[in-house]
């Protein structure tokens, strides 16, 4: 039947016709801006406006950094070589850079010593930040904050080793009473670390010259370096500072916590820069009369109380959104409170703070430039102080505020992106 | 038999002060009170002492003495022969109208920036999410420095001088100088009592007509026009008021005398800076906070108000956006505490707010420190319980009756 079919038909079409192409305006590149950019009217107004305003700014901004001059000595060489053309004085960046990241008073030929802190610190953090780093680089993270001292602030290398083997005396009591009871195991801990500290400081002052390096004293840091030390010394002190308040404040025990209410809520009341006036001209009235606290000591004192109040309300929102099963659970386990928190719910507790901890360090970080005000000379204390006030650069306000900028904004943004590729790798529930 | 005895009270032992639950926490915070006391007295005795070495007091009586010192931006009476305690009051008054000028515009540019980011638009939520990155994470006080220098490169007041200047007012009659921007101020004549009058009554009225056209809806179905009828209402009263009473409020126009501009209402250098960079600032975590509040709001939401046929203005309106405002108030709320705070970094311009003046000058001028520090931190205490107050206030009456 098929084939008589076949011969009353002229011509049988066997493949399908190729599909048409789809028209232009819904394809590629014309598809994505109709659907993005000018999807109505209004839109394409916003797109239009949004140009103009970029436009607006690069053809402002490229001019003046593809024009800058980079090998002036001072202003008035640039402006020559700048000839009345649109341009950037960027050579004041690499003519004061040393004293833009180190300060005025931090002795050239030791530069390498906060230099070679820093790269120590990076490589340090680096097991911390990421949990599949081998276990063992963490040693390195333990013994970093005594290399550091020592490397910034010079002295015998006599302080660092025995002031580790103090901190691993303690821990080591601690070990061992803490099985029995943890706070035999703190105390007991912390009495041994102490009495080790105390005996080391005969043997320091005994060997004060033991391979060692040139000193320098805390006024003489300055720069983004001092931004860096207060930043790193004040998150890092505010953290177990923080948890410890945030426990106080969920306690039941009335007085601990209304102590700990009073300072989270004092703090968190008043602006930093009134606690950085307490730390400049108050704090030294409260003090043991004659003890010589150098302004920066005070600083990150003040400043660590500053951070530890916000890190422990982000903790409380951790131990808050908490089920309460857990705690349940801790209890019905047999466990004893000091034993819940550090096995059951701290764990849970500060992985569901990690976005607000973060948050606060990297605030606190910006807010390390207020140190400033007091007249220290940090990175925007430099700029205003000694850098704009010469004749040398007298004006050279975009560069230097830019720069300065462009420095925060590559560290805060980086931390923040860490911190939220950190949340993914942790989410361990399902979605 | 064996008879179960009841087993006898046990009489107190000392040891059950540690090893009983009981008493455990009793001891505790019993030992927390006394290292506290120890701690504060410890303190207070290093004060006296060193009070006493220095051979100071703790007075506040500088307070009553004359300040000695000019303050420009001032909005009461103030002069060098005031007192310090004027100049506080001063002090106190510039933070509050910084921190509610920031508040402001700190609030129209994030939610303006927090809804663009979700906007359809590629290219506009792109610029909005560099705006509030750039703006996040790089600190206020630069940012406050920054605008300070572009302040400052606006031209000086001599650049209006002569025949053919360097810079004309905008619409002849707003001078921006760098020492400032110098608007028209309005002039008060008589009658004008009662312009103002009818343009308040003209907003009551606006309320009463869009609450009638609500009541009206819901008891019969008709739907009025509210939006042209308000503007008409806004509008119209209150012109027709001005020209009857023959024109009473008239603008008094900055003007070019001597070395500066006169007359005219003038916000300085030090105040545009502060107020601008808190306002950019604060209104990228705002942008932040809105854009969170809004992506809280279940998409089922939207469309369940989408399949009962509503407009996406609506939808917005009466859906999203009530919901949203639940999760965006409290943090708006902490980010206008911290504008009030940060506001203290007008020091760095030279703004005469409170840090300034109390903290600054009339600390520097008497030595008093410890008063002067604890009078400031006093003053923003009580403005910043104040607002938890309100946000713990607002918190309890939004929080959802769930059981």
């Amino acid at each position: 039947m098929s084939d008589t079919h076949a011969a009353s038909t002229a011509f049988v079409r066997h493949d399908p016709l190729p599909p048409a192409p789809p028209p232009v305006t819904e394809t590629g590149i014309v598809k994505w801006m109709r659907e993005n950019l000018f999807a109505t009217i209004p839109n394409a107004i916003l797109t239009l406006l949004s140009l103009w305003a970029i436009y607006t700014v690069l053809s402002g901004v490229i001019p003046w950094i593809t024009n800058g001059v980079w090998g002036a000595e001072n202003i008035r060489e640039c402006r020559e070589l700048l000839a009345g053309a649109t341009g950037g004085c960027f050579s004041v960046i690499s003519e004061r850079w040393n004293q833009l990241v180190f300060g005025i008073a931090y002795p050239r030929e030791e530069y390498w010593r906060p230099t070679l802190a820093f790269v120590l610190l990076i490589v340090s953090v680096f097991p911390v930040l990421f949990p599949r780093a081998p276990r063992k680089m963490l040693i390195l993270t333990i013994i970093y904050p005594f290399v550091a001292y020592w490397l910034i602030w010079g002295g015998t290398v006599l302080t660092p080793i025995l002031l580790f083997a103090g901190a691993v005396v303690g821990y080591v009591v601690y070990s061992k009473l803490v099985a029995s009871n943890f706070a035999a195991g703190f105390f007991g801990g912390l009495t041994a670390a102490a009495i080790a500290w105390w005996l080391a400081g005969f043997a320091i002052d005994a060997g004060s010259d033991v391979l060692a390096l040139r000193e320098v004293v805390s006024r003489d840091m300055g720069g983004f370096m001092l931004n860096m030390i207060l930043g790193v010394v004040c998150v890092s002190l505010s953290l177990p500072i923080g948890i410890v308040l945030a426990l106080g404040r969920q306690s039941d025990m009335f007085v601990i916590k209304w102590i700990c209410i009073v300072f989270i809520e004092f703090i968190r009341g008043v602006p930093l820069i009134t606690l950085l006036f307490v730390a400049n001209v108050v704090l030294a009235y409260f003090l043991p009369p004659g003890s010589n606290f150098d302004l920066i000591l005070r600083v990150i004192i003040m400043i660590t109380m500053f951070a530890s109040a916000y890190i422990a309300e982000v903790i409380r929102g951790g131990l808050a959104a908490l089920p309460k099963g857990q705690y349940e659970a801790a209890d019905s386990l047999g466990l004893d409170y000091p034993q819940a928190m550090r096995l059951i719910i701290l764990p849970q507790a500060l992985k569901i703070s990690i976005p607000g901890i973060v948050n606060v360090a990297v605030g606190l970080f910006k807010d390390t430039v207020l140190v400033s005000i007091i007249s220290m000379f940090d990175l925007v204390g430099m700029i205003r102080g000694p850098i704009l006030a010469s004749t040398d650069w007298n004006g050279v306000y975009w560069e230097l505020w830019g720069f300065a900028a462009l420095l925060f904004f590559v560290v805060c943004y980086s931390i923040s992106q860490y911190s939220q590729w950190l949340e993914r790798q942790l989410q361990t529930d399902h979605r | 038999m064996s008879a179960i005895s009841d087993e006898t009270e046990p009489s107190f032992r000392l040891s059950m002060l540690v090893n009983d639950t009981r008493y455990r926490s009793l001891t505790f915070q019993f030992i927390a009170l006394i290292l506290l006391i120890v701690f504060m007295a410890y303190l207070g005795m290093n004060l006296v002492q060193n009070l006493a070495t220095a051979g100071l007091n703790i007075s506040y009586g500088f307070l009553s003495e004359p300040a000695g010192y000019d303050i420009n931006q001032r909005l009461i009476e103030y002069d060098s022969q005031s007192t310090h305690r004027a100049a506080a009051y001063v002090g106190i008054l510039n933070t509050l109208l910084v921190a509610f000028l920031g508040c402001l515009t700190a609030t129209v540019l994030g939610v303006v920036a927090g809804v663009l980011r979700l906007s359809g638009n590629w290219l506009v939520a792109k610029l909005m999410a560099v705006y509030v990155e750039a703006f996040r994470n790089v600190p206020v006080l630069i940012w406050i420095l920054i605008i300070n220098t572009i302040v400052i490169t606006l031209p000086a007041p001599r650049a209006y001088r002569g025949e053919t200047p360097d810079a004309e007012m905008l619409f002849g009659m707003i001078a921006y100088t760098n020492r400032g921007i110098y608007f028209p101020a309005p002039v008060w004549g008589s009658g004008s009592l009662i312009v103002v009058g009818v343009f308040l009554a003209s907003i009551v009225g606006i309320f009463a007509y869009r609450r009638y056209a609500k009541n009206l809806l819901y008891s019969s179905g008709k739907l009025l026009p509210t939006f042209w009828p308000s503007v008409a209402l806004f509008f119209v009263p209150t012109i027709l008021a001005y020209f009857v009473m023959g024109r009473p409020v008239t603008l008094d126009y900055p003007a070019l005398q001597g070395f500066n501009f006169q007359g005219g209402l003038q916000v300085q250098r030090p105040l545009i800076a502060l107020w601008l960079a808190l306002s950019v600032y604060t209104g990228a975590f705002i942008a932040e906070n809105v854009r969170a509040g809004i992506q809280a709001v279940n998409k089922g939401q939207s469309e369940a108000a989408g399949a009962l046929g509503l407009r996406p203005g609506r939808i917005m309106n009466l859906v999203v956006l009530p919901q949203a405002l639940r999760v965006i108030i409290p943090p708006l709320i902490s980010q206008y505490l911290n504008i009030t705070k940060n506001s203290s970094l007008a020091i760095a311009v030279g703004y005469a707010d409170i840090t300034a003046t109390l903290g600054g000058i009339t600390l520097n001028q008497t030595g008093r420190a410890i008063e002067s520090v604890l009078l400031l931190m006093l003053f923003y205490l009580v403005i910043s319980l104040s607002i938890s107050m309100v946000m713990n206030f607002y918190n309890n009456s939004v929080t959802l009756k769930e059981r």
